[in-house]
């Protein structure tokens, strides 16, 4: 399959900002390199700039002066999309609607002169990769939604391209579809191997499909590392909460641990700390005081099928989440007493 | 469903079936009878009357769709300073009797008009066409294109650019993006807009009346039929046809259409 993308590309923004004609600052000066062949993943939430970003990248858009974009070493700032040799995949598929699935996925080779022959063997090669030959003479509005994203993405495929650059492809799909597709999406990107960049505002599909995610927000980036690092190490307070849910206790560092109202946390690293912070998946609920580390009221729960979540009143300004048994979990109003384990404990 | 259909039978009964049907039956019950509807085509008045309309009005509908698919996609595409007051004076013709329309090109091409004076200055004849096919299609054109603009502004609203930039991502250069992605769009707006200019120009008569002084087409024929010569059995006879005749160039061309417009939607 590997044969499918000729060489893979790595791509380099340089110092590209962008200000739209309206005065709206959709991006602070961003630098960023993708190497050839990796999965980025762009998260963040609406309106912070990763849709801009691709476009700057697709070359829709011009950065402002002084921002300048790299494919391999070739400048190609001033390239316009048509020269680029990306493929693209739309949030709305973008598909032709007065030609067939076959016309649409062959639409990129009839712009290469490709010849009809060898045009009918690579239109029928990427039906047969994405599993939708049967479809091949349907027109467009005869397709469900993850049929348009599969032909969406055997027309960007079908021209070889030097890189993929998808915005949102499954935000329009309903849960289960996205899940299947997301499976299926990462094999293809991995077997191909082509440098792919893949925007996104769903955290759990951005850990799923990226080598590398870079979390933004308001135009800038919050910070780039692989899905274990953003989400054991996050950079800011902005992703620690962004990505998947965190607790927060405030408190002091004394000589026992970090102490707070609801006890005192096992912290030995230097340095002071007013916060700490950790995943709901790192409390574990104890069952005498003896062992307890912190001490709390259940004050909700929430069964949520394979785990009951239950929000736990330490005393401080938020409840904190903690997970527990799906089949007998604590009752609401009773008394929990939790420890928390020492690699999960982080401060920003 | 026959909630539905009984309103819209009534309209095209009231509307189509019966007044055609009258048409028709008085078309031949003058002096000559049912010769009336053969006259039309032998007799070489008639004939080329009928002949110069539907030229008049292919070449007008032909000339306006061109003109005005460029122009509202341009001016549904680029925002420059006086685009607004533009777009607010654009459908001024409309409100024009055909009369004044007549009126307005002679003054442009007529024989004390702006062009033969031009052309005069420029030590040429005097050009003088507002009498000539080609006036009444200059008048025609200019009647129509205000309505196709705005036909074609709206249909412009709603192409999707994502088309267009999908299309441009594979390389395709602007005459792809206007063969593939624009005039797909805008086909539905094209064809509508299209037989309106078309019947428009069958049967507009003000504009006829005032330029049409060495060229006959059919409303005229039909107006003089009926008010100088009398003879209604005649005047039915050529206003059934020439109804019969737009109705099916109209079912023609939005089937040839319709064909390519039902793979689009
Ligand atoms: N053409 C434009 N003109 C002016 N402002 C724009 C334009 N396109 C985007 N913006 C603004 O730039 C900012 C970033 O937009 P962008 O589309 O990149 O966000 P996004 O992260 O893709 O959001 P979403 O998840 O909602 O798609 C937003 O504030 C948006 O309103
Ligand atoms: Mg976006």
């Amino acid at each position: 399959m590997s044969a499918l993308v000729p060489q893979a590309l790595s791509i380099r923004l340089q110092g590209c900002a962008k200000t739209f004609r309206d005065g709206t600052r959709a991006l602070e000066s961003l630098d960023l390199s993708i190497s050839a062949g990796e999965t980025l993943v762009l998260l963040g939430p609406s309106g912070c700039g990763k849709t801009t970003t691709l476009r700057l990248i697709a070359g829709l858009e011009q950065p402002d002066a002084g921002g300048k974009v790299f494919f391999d070493d070739t400048d190609v700032t001033t390239l316009g999309i048509e020269a680029r040799k990306i493929g693209m995949v739309f949030q709305s598929y973008a598909l032709f609607p007065n030609m067939t699935v076959a016309q649409n996925v062959g639409y990129g080779l009839r712009i290469l002169k490709m010849p009809k022959t060898e045009q009918q063997v690579r239109i029928r090669e990427m039906l047969a990769m994405m599993r939708i030959e049967a479809l091949a003479d349907r027109r467009i509005d005869q397709l469900s939604g993850g049929q348009r994203q599969r032909v969406a993405l055997a027309r960007a495929l079908a021209v070889r391209p030097q890189a993929l650059l998808l915005d949102e492809p499954l935000t329009a799909l309903d849960a289960r579809l996205r899940d299947a597709l997301r499976v299926e999406i990462n094999q293809l990107l991995r077997s191909l191997g082509i440098t792919t960049i893949y925007v996104t505002h769903d955290q759990a599909e951005a850990m799923a499909l990226g080598d590398r995610i870079i979390v933004m927000s308001h135009g800038r980036v919050e910070q780039i590392g692989t899905p274990r690092e953003i989400y054991h190490q996050p950079g800011s307070a902005f992703v620690a909460n962004f990505i998947g849910s965190m607790n927060q206790l405030r408190g002091v560092v004394t000589p026992q641990g970090f102490t707070c109202s609801a006890g005192c946390l096992n912290w030995d690293r230097s340095g002071v700390a007013e916060r700490v912070l950790f995943r709901p998946e790192d409390v574990s609920i104890v069952t005498s005081s003896e062992f307890a580390e912190l001490t709390g009221v259940v004050k909700a729960s929430f069964f949520m099928g394979d785990h009951t979540r239950l929000l736990v009143d330490v005393g401080d300004e938020a409840p904190i989440t903690v997970l527990d048994d799906a089949r007998c979990p604590q009752a609401v109003g009773q008394k929990l007493y939790m420890r928390v384990a020492p690699l999960g404990l982080m401060s920003i | 469903m026959i909630y539905m259909f009984l309103p819209a039978a009534a309209f095209f009964s009231a509307f189509f079936i019966l007044p055609m049907c009258r048409l028709f039956l008085v078309g031949g019950s003058g002096a000559i009878g049912w010769r009336a509807y053969s006259v039309i085509v032998t007799d070489s008045n008639y004939f080329n009357a009928l002949l110069a309309t539907f030229g008049v009005a292919l070449a007008t509908t032909v000339t306006t769709l061109l003109i005005g698919g460029l122009v509202g996609v341009f001016l549904q595409r680029y925002r420059f300073p006086g685009r607004s007051f533009l777009m607010a004076i654009i459908t001024l013709p409309m409100a024009f009797p055909g009369v004044v329309i007549g009126f307005m090109v002679i003054m442009l091409a007529g024989r004390q008009g702006l062009i033969g004076q031009i052309s005069m200055a420029l030590g040429g004849d005097r050009l003088v066409f507002a009498y000539s096919f080609l006036g009444l299609f200059l008048g025609y054109v200019y009647f129509s294109l205000p309505r196709t603009i705005l036909t074609i502004v709206a249909a412009a609203e709603k192409l999707d650019p994502k088309l267009e930039e999908a299309a441009r991502s594979f390389g395709a250069n602007t005459w792809h993006v206007v063969w593939d992605v624009i005039m797909p769009g805008l086909k539905p707006a094209l064809i509508s807009a299209g037989a309106i200019c078309f019947a428009t120009a069958i049967g507009a008569f003000g504009t006829a009346f005032t330029l049409a002084t060495r060229i006959n087409v059919l409303p005229m024929v039909i107006y003089t039929e009926f008010t100088l010569s009398a003879n209604i059995a005649m005047a039915a006879a050529l206003s059934f046809v020439l109804g019969a005749l737009t109705w099916i160039v109209l079912a023609l061309a939005r089937s040839a259409a319709g064909n390519t417009v039902a793979a689009a939607a």
